[in-house]
């Protein structure tokens, strides 16, 4: 199987790369449209700014090529800023388009608890998951995030609780997101990039 | 479900070996950092701080080794620093592999690099690292390894710190580094009361009790510690099944 990782100039790529190669995964990085047209599974990690973000896709003319690829069935996990960026817009750069695989926006957490939300949380399953698969119901994973999507429709598989409740994990067809950074949350992250290796594997 | 605190081991490092004073001073070898790394990435460390206290210009390459040596240790964050002084410098700490970095010094000198430094990495990225002292009725904050005071308080500097763009507080008594005669929860509580971010309690660290303390009375996101775990006389584990059983919500391993 050929996975890739978005490559746009900014990321944690190294740190989603090591820890594809412990599952016995090489990946290899997609920066330009033919290399992430020619992938059976993309991975789109992400820190930083949804604004910066969405302007390193668009000059590198990525933007449609990964919406076509996800229309085309092709398996696509957004990790963290990865996961806001699968949304309309947000609060962190209004104005600026994300993907839209979402009709639904990102909002600024409220600062009821202490932001940025950074560490150790559980999470609140709320659908069957099957990135989920095999993670025991109280695993804590990390963050380290101040935006989130509220509200993911059906979409939204498991909740978080900080500040207010957010999506932590987004699976619809071949899409697939997690808040949370499952390549720095130990074991049971490495579960979830496994469980998803797998279902692009069975799918592509 | 709450989130949990954070129990987090610290590698002060002179560039490639990591080493351990009492007060800022005598320092002695205690070990690689990247079988260090190793063996807290298994032991149920929350997140790894690897700090550069030579930091001059001729050991910076040293240590960015370091950290991409350490960082292929970890399946946890990892935050770095020490001498960082500009964003070009913020960034090649994070591309060698650290998720954040700490500043100090600079900040103090110049707190529009924490401004700059979040916009281009973002908040949750940029770690104020405080060393305090207490002084009469305050504290008072320290650069230069602890050896330059500049007559700010700590506290005070603390908040604007975070009015400047900083994501989290890593306060270090410099009363307590090294003494294991337990945090100095005054200070951790008074900092922790004027910022809304994660606020980051180290100097001071011994027995669980320690670690309870900072927590409750302390106010503390987050514990950090060297020699205890370094020269194994506290287990990471023990530690953790001590805080849960004291109601105090950690992420359990193993």
């Amino acid at each position: 199987m050929n996975v890739a990782l978005v490559e746009y100039g900014a990321g944690n790529l190294p740190s989603v790369e090591r820890a594809l190669t412990r599952l016995g995964v090489e990946s290899r990085r997609a920066s330009t449209p033919e290399v992430l047209a020619s992938c059976d599974a993309l991975i789109l990690p992400g820190v930083g700014h949804f604004g910066a973000l969405m302007r390193s896709l668009a000059e590198r003319s990525l933007v449609k090529p990964l919406r076509d690829a996800v229309a085309g069935g092709v398996p696509l996990l957004g990790i963290c800023l990865g996961l806001q960026a699968m949304f309309a817009s947000s609060d962190e750069a209004v104005g600026d388009a994300g993907l839209a695989l979402f009709p639904q926006k990102v909002s600024a957490l409220p600062p009821t608890d202490r932001l940025p939300h950074m560490g150790w949380n559980q999470l609140r399953r709320v659908r069957p998951s099957v990135l989920l698969a095999g993670v025991p119901q109280d695993a804590y994973f990390y963050f380290a995030h101040s935006y989130a999507a509220l509200d993911a429709g059906e979409a939204g598989v498991a909740l978080c609780d900080h500040s207010a409740p957010f999506v932590a994990v987004l699976e619809q067809k071949n899409i697939f997101a997690t808040q949370f950074h499952p390549e720095k949350s130990g074991p049971v992250g490495a579960q979830v990039l496994s469980n998803f290796l797998r279902l692009a594997g069975s799918k592509s | 479900m709450s989130l949990a605190h954070r129990i987090i081991p610290c590698l002060d490092t002179d560039g490639e070996r990591v080493v351990k004073g009492v007060q800022f001073v005598n320092l002695r070898d205690a070990g690689d950092p990247a079988a260090l790394a190793a063996r807290y990435n298994i032991e149920g460390a929350d997140e790894l701080v690897v700090l550069d206290i030579a930091a001059s210009r001729d050991h910076r390459p040293t240590f960015l080794e370091t950290i991409r040596r350490v960082a292929a240790e970890l399946a946890i964050p990892l935050t770095a620093g020490g001498g960082v002084a500009t964003v070009d410098e913020g960034r090649a700490i994070l591309r060698a592999g650290a998720d954040k970095l700490t500043v100090n010094t600079a900040a103090i000198r110049h707190p529009e690099l924490l401004t700059a430094l979040a916009a281009e990495f973002g908040s949750q990225a940029v770690v104020l690292a405080i060393d305090a002292k207490r002084v009469g009725d305050h504290w008072e904050a320290f650069v230069r390894g602890g050896s330059v005071p500049t007559g700010l308080d700590a506290v005070a500097w603390a908040h604007q710190g975070v009015e400047c763009g900083a994501g989290e507080i890593l306060v270090t008594s410099m009363d307590r580094d090294g003494m294991r005669s337990g945090f100095d929860c005054a200070l951790t509580a008074a900092i922790s009361r004027v910022v809304n971010v994660p606020v980051i309690a180290s100097g001071g660290a011994d027995a669980p009790e320690t670690f309870l303390e900072v927590f409750r009375e302390g106010r503390a996101d987050a514990a950090l510690a060297a020699s205890i775990f370094h020269d194994r006389i506290q287990g990471l584990g023990e530690l953790k099944r001590y805080l849960g059983e004291h109601s105090i919500s950690v992420r359990q391993t193993g």
